[in-house]
């Protein structure tokens, strides 16, 4: 019988080896990503604006992620998550909320200033432990959110919207646009308006004096020159600016026959009513119908101009009444919890959490850079806009686009807009490097 | 020629708002010397006046009719307006389209006592605060009415429309003998011009040729020898404010279909309305009048393309730009009286 004889020096060298064997989970743990979920549930962190002039699109985001969430933690009619495919197959989402945790989440209110939006972001980050910040109803605090995501290692996925630079020149690894850009307006927008108007149009730009205007305007008019229109004059318009009178009034003497309103929100609202009072959508220009375009519309806008959207065309990233099985899932789920239909700044919101809810659990893990290699290239369908890449290059995605109008006669005051075009995914892709910016590589935060 | 006549107009609209909003500040400044930073809040109650009575107005029942149906495939609820009821439906129908301009008979009752109940209630205790406290008093009150209108009607704005028979624009160049579409003006602003200018005339001689408008009038001249003569000067005093905050708020209230109102409007008046009074000359009020005017054809002319090409930005700074000018020269403002705020 051999005896096991322990010597001080192979005691300390056992125990240290022990010890150090027993810490190793803990230690790898600690290290491998930011906020990683311990407990029994996960946290997202939705960030979108509760107060100021787009608080009531914030408001309808947050029913989208509130709708999400208890869709994804197997609550009321499951929504998406019945018609959601990924590469042809059903898709992961199981109704256990994210690879098996319940899924809770904070709010913050972005103020639609991207010093607020950034602060509610890393505050849910660094005192919630949120694992995924998303939402948001502008490109400024879009940009600043996804740099702040970036720099603490945790995955953005972004909210409406609609610069090109979210995708292009700021864009981000851990950043990721299901909403559509500027160049997709224009490129979706242009061959209807050929259709429409004809070839030979003078058109008249005013544009919103921010970073979002400008991409619109360079987007609408490199399209719309491209089918021959020229472009006779291109105003920036002060975002601050209440009543565009002094804007409207010289277009009609300008030589143009079209005004485009590169403006979004309560800038389209009112540069719209002005343009209307002015008699601009009853005017003849060289020898045509005088016209106004919209380049971004959105349900809530529309609503509160009124009666002036009839007939004026425009282009959206979803709308209520598209009858694919996804969209009729979503609408009825979202409509019958709150009464009325989701506008699509709540799709984008939804659709953005189940896609986030998705790659997780492909990836088996909320790691950053795992969720980051699930969803760059994911090819799904179901969700509303047809099939739908999110591509690699640039993490924007690619579907179809639609094109709308003002409707004529809405038999509700959610019965605004009609679907005039689906423009499909391939007229509307662009190469991702013309647009700038580097994605560098993933940062899982730790 | 065309469109010098053109930003003329524009800005006489403009320069409506901004003189009936100065024109108020001046008259609660003149009577109660309280530098009010709500008054733009009280422009936008005004409008929101406007919104109430067009909801009020189109208070409804609702059926259902199964022959069509909701977003959700159920039957569509149909609203019919109570006045449709009341007075047959196309009765009714003109009601409501003309609920903004109705508006003013709602509006003026309703301004009248927010203003007594703003003063009475809070503003009176900050008479012999320094200006500082006061301006911080009204201003975060601005902030808690807004807050408030946020609340019950949205972020969003909401429409108000002009009555169909005002809608729409006329063509101003046939009328003075210029080529016919060449000076293209709404019917509603040329409405709202000529409602400012009878609102300011109905002040002035309000002010000028009642018993009640020379006292206030003397009041503000010399408080205490009026005072000394055995009239109750500050009651008059706190009906000149509910005086104020009607023509505030009826400014507000025909503003509607040229901006769809929402909680924030009175924000972006306020701070241009304050430049008005001082370059018109702090207590002036014919002074307030005059700068309103002369401020809105100016920021009109400034926002027109050739002006902007050639001085980038100037539309958005040249009010400002004016008011150092003028106070560079005229230091009391265009018609400000001697020992008004210099002390």
């Amino acid at each position: 019988m051999a005896h096991l004889k322990s010597t001080r020096r192979g005691v300390l060298a056992g125990g240290a080896a022990v010890g150090a064997g027993l810490a190793l989970p803990t230690i790898v743990q600690a290290q491998s990503y930011l906020n990683e979920p311990t407990g029994p549930s996960v946290i997202l962190g939705f960030n979108v604006p509760q107060t100021g002039p787009y608080a009531d699109e914030g408001a309808d985001e947050l029913r989208a992620y509130e709708l999400a969430v208890s869709h994804l933690n197997g609550d009321g009619d499951g929504g998406m998550t019945g018609t959601f495919t990924v590469g042809g197959s059903k898709n992961a989402l199981t109704g256990s909320g994210i690879l098996g945790k319940k899924v809770e989440y904070v709010t913050g209110d972005t103020q639609t200033k991207p010093d607020a939006a950034r602060a509610s972001a890393r505050s849910m980050i660094e005192k919630d432990g949120a694992i995924m910040i998303t939402g948001g109803s502008s490109s400024g605090v879009a940009v600043a959110v996804q740099a702040l995501c970036q720099e603490a290692g945790i995955i953005f996925m972004a909210g409406l919207t609609h610069s090109n630079d979210t995708t292009g020149k700021d864009k981000k690894a851990n950043g990721f646009r299901h909403f559509f850009n500027s160049y997709m307006s224009g490129a979706a927008l242009a061959p209807i308006l050929a259709d429409n108007y004809g070839t030979d149009r003078k058109a008249y730009h005013l544009t919103a004096d921010y970073n979002w205007g400008y991409t619109t305007e360079e987007a609408v008019r490199t399209s719309t020159e491209a089918k021959g229109w020229e472009t006779v004059a291109a105003v920036k318009t002060p975002l601050a600016q209440t009543d565009f009178s002094s804007y409207i009034a010289p277009v009609l003497n300008s030589g143009a026959d079209v005004l485009v309103l590169n403006h979004y929100g309560g800038n389209m609202v009112n540069s719209l009513t002005s343009a209307v009072q002015f008699g601009l959508r009853d005017a003849q220009a060289n020898g045509k119908n005088f016209e106004i375009i919209v380049p971004l519309y959105s349900r809530l806008m529309a609503k509160g101009a009124g009666a002036n959207v009839k007939g004026i065309f425009g282009s959206t990233n979803w709308h209520w009444s598209l009858q694919d099985e996804g969209s009729k899932a979503f609408v009825k789920s979202f409509g019958t919890r709150y009464g009325f239909p989701p506008s699509q700044a709540a799709h984008t919101c939804y659709v953005q959490t189940m896609l986030y809810a998705q790659a997780a659990e492909m990836a088996g893990t909320f790691n950053p850079c795992g969720i980051v290699e699930a969803l760059e290239g994911m090819e799904f369908d179901g969700l509303g806009n047809g099939p739908t890449l999110y591509r690699a290059e640039d993490h924007q995605c690619f579907k179809d686009v639609l094109v709308v109008k003002g409707k004529e006669n809405p038999t509700s005051e959610f019965d605004l807009l009609e679907i005039v075009e689906v423009t499909p995914a391939a007229q509307v892709t662009y190469d991702a490097s013309i647009f700038g910016g580097e994605l560098g590589s993933c940062n899982p935060g730790a | 020629m065309d469109q010098i006549i053109l930003q003329i107009l524009n800005g006489l609209d403009k320069g409506s708002a901004y003189a009936l909003i100065a024109l108020g500040l001046t008259l609660i400044f003149g009577t109660l010397g309280v530098v009010n930073f709500a008054h733009g809040a009280l422009f936008m109650l005004g409008a929101f006046c406007a919104v109430t009575f067009q909801r009020l107005l189109t208070l409804s029942y609702t059926f259902l009719d199964e022959s069509q149906k909701d977003f959700l495939g159920n039957p569509l609820k149909v609203n019919v307006p109570y006045v449709n009821d009341w007075f047959g439906p196309e009765a009714g129908a003109s009601i409501i389209d003309w609920s903004v301009p109705l508006a003013i008979l709602f509006a003026i009752p309703v301004m009248i006592v927010i203003g007594i109940v703003m003063e009475r209630g809070l503003i009176r205790h900050f008479y012999k605060r320094p200006h500082a406290d006061q301006i911080l008093v009204t201003f975060g009150l601005a902030i808690v009415l807004q807050e408030i209108i946020k609340y019950y009607f949205g972020a969003n704005q909401i429409p108000t429309p002009a009555p169909q028979a005002m809608f729409g624009s006329f063509d101003f160049g046939a009328l003075v003998g210029r080529d016919p579409g060449a000076i293209i003006y709404p019917y509603w602003r040329i409405v709202y011009f000529l409602f400012a200018a009878l609102l300011i005339a109905l002040v002035f001689a309000f002010l000028q040729f009642t018993t009640f408008g020379m006292v206030v009038r003397a009041g503000m001249a010399d408080r205490e020898t009026v005072g000394l003569l055995g009239i109750n000067i500050d009651k008059r005093f706190t009906i000149m404010f509910g005086v104020a905050a009607a023509v505030a708020g009826l400014a507000g209230v025909m503003y509607t279909p040229i901006v769809s109102p929402n909680y924030h409007m009175g924000m972006d008046f306020l701070v241009i309305s304050f430049v008005v009074v001082v370059v018109g000359g702090m207590g002036s009020l014919p002074g307030a009048i005059l700068a309103g005017f002369m401020l809105g054809i100016l920021e009109s002319f400034a926002s027109m393309r050739e002006v902007i090409e050639f001085l980038p930005g100037i539309n958005q700074v040249v009010i400002y730009l004016a008011a150092i000018v003028i106070l560079l020269t005229r230091p009391r403002g265009l018609m400000g009286r001697r020992g008004v705020m210099e002390e």
